[in-house]
């Protein structure tokens, strides 16, 4: 498989997708969120958004570091033919101010129904720096792609 | 649900319940053409089968190791073995075979059948897959019933099937089988019509032979040829063989050769009467199909029978795959190449490389080192023309023995037949062996590897001087091959201070508890022809290793040819000699003011991906095939010239696009071997069998994907190869 064909499969993903799981660590316990996301065009950074009173923020502000699950599973037989699962890795940083403006306006291209909940003060707006995505296709072809 | 029905039950609506096969045969029933006995088992069966045992998502698996244009013949051939492997060791659902063992016992008790394939995608009465899905004879008892029908179920995975997978609409969601099983007619004689000729339409033709069909179907007895006219019946020519054998239904399972009487062999098959009766049969049968038909036919006791009835139409044109259909060859049919290969054919290869070998090049005239480059150039045209429809054939021989092994012992490694080929005598084998003998002695004797790295072999002990010079006339010709001859003696030297300095892998012995499991699981009276494959097979995968080595040396002379040619012309032309095309070299060679006008080489810059940003991509884990059972890690040595085989060092695991067997020396040396070819029967993947390396083929760019130098794990189990990031490159969240 050529390196243009898994960076087509890569954006497809990414850019397909809305949800995807966010895995953190923090206090100890690996944890595991469904979460709607967005993406930059050139798939250095991922948003998302989460309420403070969570598990998950908690985590976040333990521990930086974390893995973003996004896969284009169908739940069914030619999932192991077809779907493509990307994980991307790196820190994730709350974002605050005016660097927050642009990427909440992202998030909510992506998602307007989630307007009220971004615009809440209790929900923070976290920015994933991607230092690589792993892509992982036909079931057991696994790439790396860095971005740092 | 009512999983089969008589042929008599079965409707022109039931074409996807039960296939092409039974529609066309039940038309005849219906019409009242003389029908053996004839029960259908609808595709129902098939979808238990395979859903009670999740062959669906196996199959899906198997299928998508990579892209299926990507992958070569041989390893489709791989795919189809494992997915029949899967069939044969996969249980039958105990309601299934209650009710399939019930209903064959009813209808045929102990009599033997024929079960074949019926397939759904016939139906329509147009196309017909001729060929592609597997159907066997002289079959007894519910038992060896069930078996067989399971075995046509993964016949609709054959290798033929997937290379026609898009005529045949192959799907794992929607494709399935049917079976026809029909009470055998032991025909004293046999054949085919087609009530249309292909290359004809005026003409009719039927086709004979004693006994049943099965020399005819597999092209190791010739028929009788009748061609007739197609308005009045008459017949307007006969194309007699000579008659020599004739296909018998023996005590056991299968189909067997016996010699022809003398009388038989005398006359005809068929009596000018029956040819007659014959072609009626079939215009009939085109004439209620509404389409030109081929009618396979069996004549018991002057009693005529129709067994099975398609659409004559034949598959798309292609003359790769049509070959690649071809290479799949009966016992018998092998056993006459064999003795064409080896008793006419490599005589003959080696006779000529003998004589272009006796030819000094360097003394001829230009105009005479043309003919001679053109006289090479057509040789070696002609001798790869046999290499493909006699070599290649052959050694697909292998094919025959795997799978008839894996329909016997059902091993759970679909590979494990590999084990009692081991031990035969590869050319490459007795070269390293004797390389290993070579290098203990240089390690004996100081100063050998010294005076042999410098080209001063004479200043080596005398002993070790007579033990190179025996090495090279019988291995030499590999460094000719190889095109590095002029530097045979520094490149020996390396390879033996290698081979000198790490513990060398000695190859496998035959596995002899395997030999004898495989010989006790035929009936005694069939032992015999156990062994007698077992050998053929141990000859053709000799043979597979070894034929290209013949063709090689014809190969090397041609190459000498040029290479010299080359060498005068760049005298002339200067480097520009080397970009030179073959075809064009002896014109210049006869007339050489024309090089003054040669053209300057083009240039074409690669292709541009024409997106925005783009970013590196590396490869983390790769999938092949699994070619040699084993798990290993070590560093890659990725290898793209000849001349880096030489500077391989013990214990790496060795990256290549494909090992040929004059390089093959790594192997013993090496840890792991990856190979971008793909395929069980390469020879990257035999050697590394015999010498038991964990090997994964059919990585498609894997020298381009995996970095030289970097840590690796072979996983030979599986077919996968992780690359191990460098802890530099390691970025922080990981």
């Amino acid at each position: 498989m050529g390196a243009e064909e898994i960076l087509c499969q890569l954006r497809d993903v990414v850019f397909g997708q809305g949800l995807a799981v966010l895995a953190t660590t923090g206090c100890t316990t690996p944890y595991a969120n469904l979460m709607a996301f967005a993406a930059a065009e050139d798939l250095r950074r991922l948003w998302f958004a989460t309420p403070r009173a969570t598990r998950k923020y908690a985590n976040l502000r333990t521990d930086s570091r974390v893995a973003l699950l996004i896969d284009n599973r169908a739940n069914d037989i030619r999932d192991f033919d077809r779907a493509v699962a990307v994980t991307a890795v790196g820190r994730a940083v709350e974002l605050a101010g005016t660097d927050a403006d642009g990427p909440r306006e992202q998030c909510l291209a992506r998602h307007p129904q989630l307007a009220d909940f971004l615009a809440s003060p209790s929900c923070a707006l976290f920015e994933l720096r991607v230092a690589k995505y792993i892509v992982v296709s036909s079931f057991q072809h696994v790439s790396e792609v860095p971005m740092a | 649900m009512n999983l089969s029905r008589d042929i008599q039950q079965v409707e022109p609506r039931d074409g996807a319940r039960f296939g092409g096969k039974a529609l066309a045969l039940a038309n005849l029933c219906r019409r009242g053409f003389p029908l053996p006995e004839t029960m259908c088992i609808s595709v129902d069966a098939y979808w238990q089968f395979v859903r009670s045992a999740g062959l669906r998502e196996r199959i899906l698996l198997e299928l998508h190791r990579k892209h299926f244009g990507d992958m070569r013949w041989e390893e489709i051939w791989d795919a189809a073995l494992r997915i029949r492997s899967f069939f044969l060791r996969a249980p039958f659902p105990p309601v299934l075979a209650k009710e399939l063992s019930t209903r064959l016992g009813e209808c045929f008790g102990q009599r033997p059948v024929a079960v074949r394939a019926s397939v759904p995608e016939e139906d329509n009465g147009k196309a017909s897959f001729v060929g592609l899905h597997d159907s066997f004879l002289n079959v007894q008892g519910a038992r060896a019933m069930l078996d067989r029908i399971r075995l046509v179920w993964a016949s609709l995975w054959s290798d033929r099937a997937l290379l026609y997978r898009q005529e045949l609409g192959l799907d794992i969601e929607r494709s399935a089988m049917a079976v026809v099983v029909q009470a055998m007619v032991a025909g004293d004689r046999s054949g085919v019509a087609l009530s249309r000729d292909p290359q004809n339409a005026r003409q009719a033709v039927v086709e004979a032979v004693y006994g049943l069909n099965e020399g005819l179907a597999d092209g190791t007895v010739e028929p009788d040829r009748w061609l007739l006219d197609r308005r009045t019946g008459r017949v307007v020519a006969h194309h007699p063989p000579v008659r020599r054998q004739y296909a018998v239904r023996p005590v056991g399972t299968g189909t067997a050769l016996r010699p022809l009487a003398k009388e038989l062999a005398d006359q005809p098959p068929l009596s000018a009467e029956q040819t007659r009766q014959v072609w009626n049969l079939a215009r009939q049968a085109e004439q209620e199909c509404g389409s030109p038909r081929d009618l396979e036919w069996t004549y018991r006791e002057d009693q005529l029978f129709a067994l099975q009835c398609r659409p004559a139409t034949v598959l798309a044109p292609d003359d790769e795959r049509s070959w690649y259909l071809n290479l799949k060859r009966s016992y018998g049919n092998l056993r006459q190449l064999h003795a064409r290969i080896t008793g006419e054919l490599i005589p003959e290869m080696a006779a000529v490389a003998a004589a272009l070998a006796s030819v000094a090049l360097a003394d001829l005239p230009p105009a005479l080192l043309a003919d001679e480059l053109r006289k090479r150039r057509v040789a070696v045209d002609h001798w790869r023309q046999v290499y493909r429809h006699a070599f290649i054939p052959f050694a697909h021989g292998v094919r025959l023995f795997a799978q008839v092994y894996n329909d016997m012992v059902k091993p759970q490694n679909p590979y494990e037949f590999l084990s009692l080929l081991a031990d035969t005598g590869l050319w490459s084998v007795r070269r390293n062996q004797a390389l290993q003998r070579l290098a203990h002695q240089a390690n004996r004797e100081g100063g050998a590897l010294a005076a042999l790295a410098s080209d001063r072999l004479d200043r080596a002990p005398a002993s070790f001087r007579l033990a190179v010079e025996g090495f090279l006339a019988e291995f030499g010709s590999m460094f000719d091959r190889l095109g590095i001859g002029e530097m045979r003696e520094r490149h020996l030297a390396d390879l033996l201070r290698e081979f000198g300095r790490h513990p060398v892998r000695v190859p496998n012995a035959s596995r002899r508890d395997l030999v004898a499991a495989f010989v006790g699981s035929f009936p005694a009276t069939d032992r015999e022809r156990a062994n007698d494959l077992l050998e053929l097979a141990r000859t053709s995968y000799r043979l597979r290793d070894d034929d290209n080595l013949h063709l090689g040396q014809i190969e090397a002379e041609l190459a000498r040819a040029v290479r010299l040619a080359r060498e005068r012309l760049r005298l002339i032309l200067g480097d520009r000699a080397a970009s030179v095309p073959e075809e064009i070299i002896p014109l210049l060679l006869r007339d050489a003011r024309e090089t003054a006008v040669l053209p300057e080489p083009t240039t074409v810059a690669p292709p541009t991906s024409g997106q925005g940003e783009s970013h590196p991509v590396a490869a983390r884990q790769l999938v092949g095939e699994p070619a040699g059972p084993g798990l290993v890690s070590g560093v890659a040595r990725v290898l793209t010239s000849p001349a880096d085989f030489f500077s391989f060092q013990g214990g790496e695991i060795l990256v290549c696009d494909t090992i040929d067997p004059n390089l093959s020396f790594v192997v013993p040396l090496a840890a792991g071997i990856v190979e971008s070819q793909g395929g069980m029967l390469i020879h990257g993947a035999i050697i590394a069998w015999e010498y038991g390396l964990p090997c994964v083929t059919g990585i498609a760019d894997a020298t381009k994907l995996i970095p030289d130098g970097a840590r690796v794990t072979v996983d030979g189990y599986l077919g996968s190869v992780t690359v191990e990031t460098p802890p530099a490159q390691s970025p922080a969240a990981s």
